[in-house]
């Protein structure tokens, strides 16, 4: 049997509805408000997926159609409710604690204590990863020097960074403690493109020398045609498609016309893209 | 393997506690803003002993003001944990670490400890100031001996506070105040719980801080010692065994059912 880096087996998760037309029957009857609390919709429903070792998988989808939420369950902060999630072999759901060994995830906010220094948000990151002091102490100056980050800051309060030189510091902060799987949602957004270039190069140097698996969602379809050795993309909870950057190109291209990610996305989910459709559904 | 897994359960575990104390050099204003407001406490209600001309009120209302400020700080320290980093938006972060729970857990209680204990050393250094007071006949060991007993059944209890935060990211931290003001009234801080209607004195009797106050006011005041005093520090010692794994289970509980709705999430 082949083993996968990660295996995502027709897995799904419900929320509870909080659409305010029920809000209203709430107010009605017992009845109702017993149907109500039965009344979930469900943010990922029923995706499976593989990914191999060291292999870059972008996921693709627009505003609530569950990529943070997939992701969350791979990292063990949601619960699965239905199916089955391995990483490197490890059940996601019996052997959470083995599985966060591997793993590390930055998220669009960047998650700091705010009035503490990059150092120190940073050492904290490696002493709960249980790495030696000296070690991260080394590895801190290097990793940020990478990612081009003025490291005679690093005492000052993170508050006083820009969102992108923070967003830089969250990525440092996951690579600090080495994941062999690396879960960036939408590590990129609020980069401006100089920056943006630079954290793809670092993923891409970091796939390479240290053979990293990685799952990356991103609202920019360049950087996931530049950097993603496969594409999935997502609609309503559900993967539509999952190919090579070239595979979905190729898909829609009639003759030999030029076609972009974007015109596949379109294609493919019946949206525009940059949709305004925010709301939560 | 379990040397290594030790020695990163150790690095985790100092790595929580220097976190606080670095939060705490970045918020150094309200730091002192809180610690004025508690010795000014501390030394208002030592001279409201002063009227009744009685010294031995004084020190009475003083091991209130004390210990109350010691072990409510261990308690608000270790419950309210979850509320800051929900706060800072580093739950899930720290959350995914592979920290174990009872390592973090740990840290946050060991750091409560330390920090109830500088700040009441500093209070206990104003109060001296204020007030001269002779006592004769007084058994030191056997007070810190209680107060350190009662420590882990205030750490318990933070435990099972902490939880509140953990399920409701806004209600859960007026809960645990809610809860300690509570306790605060039932046991006998500043008053015997015999002035207390009938009904709050059985309330007290669960409360671990009724028997500390009890103890430790015995052993300062009359000069008690271990012989007198052992029933109330085998209460002590049993409510710790008690709480500490009741809190700990209420808390991964607590997780679980965060993590199956989706509560841990900064906005959730
Ligand atoms: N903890 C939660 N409780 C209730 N509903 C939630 C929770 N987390 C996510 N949802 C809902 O699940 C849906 C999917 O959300 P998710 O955050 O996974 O979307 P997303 O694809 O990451 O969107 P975005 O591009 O905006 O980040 C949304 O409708 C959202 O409101
Ligand atoms: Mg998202």
């Amino acid at each position: 049997m082949k083993t996968y880096a990660v295996l995502v087996d027709d897995v799904y998760k419900s929320f509870k509805s909080k659409s305010k037309k029920k809000k209203k029957k709430k107010k009605r009857l017992f009845l109702e408000l017993f149907k109500q609390a039965q009344d979930r919709f469900y943010a990922v429903n029923g995706i499976s997926f593989n990914i191999h070792y060291g292999e870059i998988f972008g996921i693709l989808g627009q505003n609530g159609s569950g990529k943070s939420t997939l992701i969350r369950m791979i990292s063990t902060l949601l619960t699965i409710e239905k199916g089955q999630i391995k990483v490197f072999g490890f059940d996601v759901k019996k052997d959470d604690h083995k599985v966060r060994q591997y793993i590390n995830r930055v998220t669009v906010e960047a998650s700091f204590f705010k009035k503490l220094s990059t150092t120190e948000n940073l050492l904290y990151a490696a002493s709960i990863y249980g790495l030696r002091r000296a070690d991260a102490k080394k590895k801190i100056p290097e990793i940020l020097g990478v990612l081009n980050l003025d490291i005679t800051r690093l005492d000052e309060p993170l508050e006083n960074f820009s969102r992108g030189m923070q967003q830089k510091v969250a990525i440092a902060r996951a690579v600090l403690t080495s994941p062999s799987l690396l879960l960036l949602d939408e590590p990129t957004t609020g980069l401006d493109p100089k920056s943006k270039r630079e954290v793809q190069k670092f993923i891409l140097s970091i796939c390479e020398t240290h053979n990293t698996t990685v799952i990356i969602t991103t609202h920019d379809m360049e950087e996931a045609d530049k950097i993603c050795d496969r594409i999935a993309i997502i609609d309503s909870g559900k993967f539509i498609k999952i190919d090579t950057p070239e595979g979905l190109k190729n898909a829609i291209r009639k003759n030999s016309e030029d076609v972009t990610l974007e015109d596949v996305f379109f294609k493919m989910t019946g949206k525009e893209f940059k949709s305004d459709e925010l709301e939560d559904n | 393997m379990f040397h290594e897994l030790l020695i990163k359960d150790i690095r985790a575990t100092t790595g929580f506690i220097e976190r606080n104390f670095n939060l705490i050099k970045r918020y150094i204003g309200w730091e002192i803003v809180f610690m004025v407001y508690t010795i000014v406490n501390a030394v208002t209600i030592g001279l409201i002993g002063v009227t009744s001309g009685d010294p031995n009120k004084v020190v009475y209302l003083i091991i209130g003001a004390l210990l109350w400020g010691f072990l409510s700080i261990i308690f608000h320290e270790v419950a309210e944990s979850i509320s800051w980093e929900r706060w800072e938006g580093t739950i899930e972060f720290t959350f995914m670490a592979p920290a174990r729970r009872i390592t973090y857990l740990l840290g946050m209680s060991t750091y409560a400890v330390i920090y109830a204990l500088i700040r009441s050393a500093i209070v206990l250094f104003f109060l001296s100031l204020f007030f001269e007071i002779k006592l004769t006949n007084i058994n030191i060991p056997i007070a810190v001996l209680v107060v350190v007993v009662s420590s882990f059944s205030f750490i318990g209890m933070g435990l099972i506070a902490a939880v509140f935060p953990l399920l409701s990211p806004e209600k859960g931290s007026q809960a645990t105040h809610i809860f300690q003001a509570i306790i605060l009234l039932i046991s006998g801080v500043y008053y015997p719980i015999s002035v207390l209607p009938g009904w709050m004195q059985k309330l007290a009797i669960i409360s671990p801080a009724t028997y500390t106050l009890r103890a430790v006011r015995a052993a300062i005041l009359d000069g008690k010692g271990l012989n007198e005093l052992s029933g109330d520090i085998i209460i002590l010692i049993i409510l710790g065994i008690i709480l500490i794994p009741i809190g700990l289970i209420i808390f991964s509980m607590g997780e679980r059912y965060a993590k199956k709705v989706g509560k841990l999430n900064r906005n959730g």
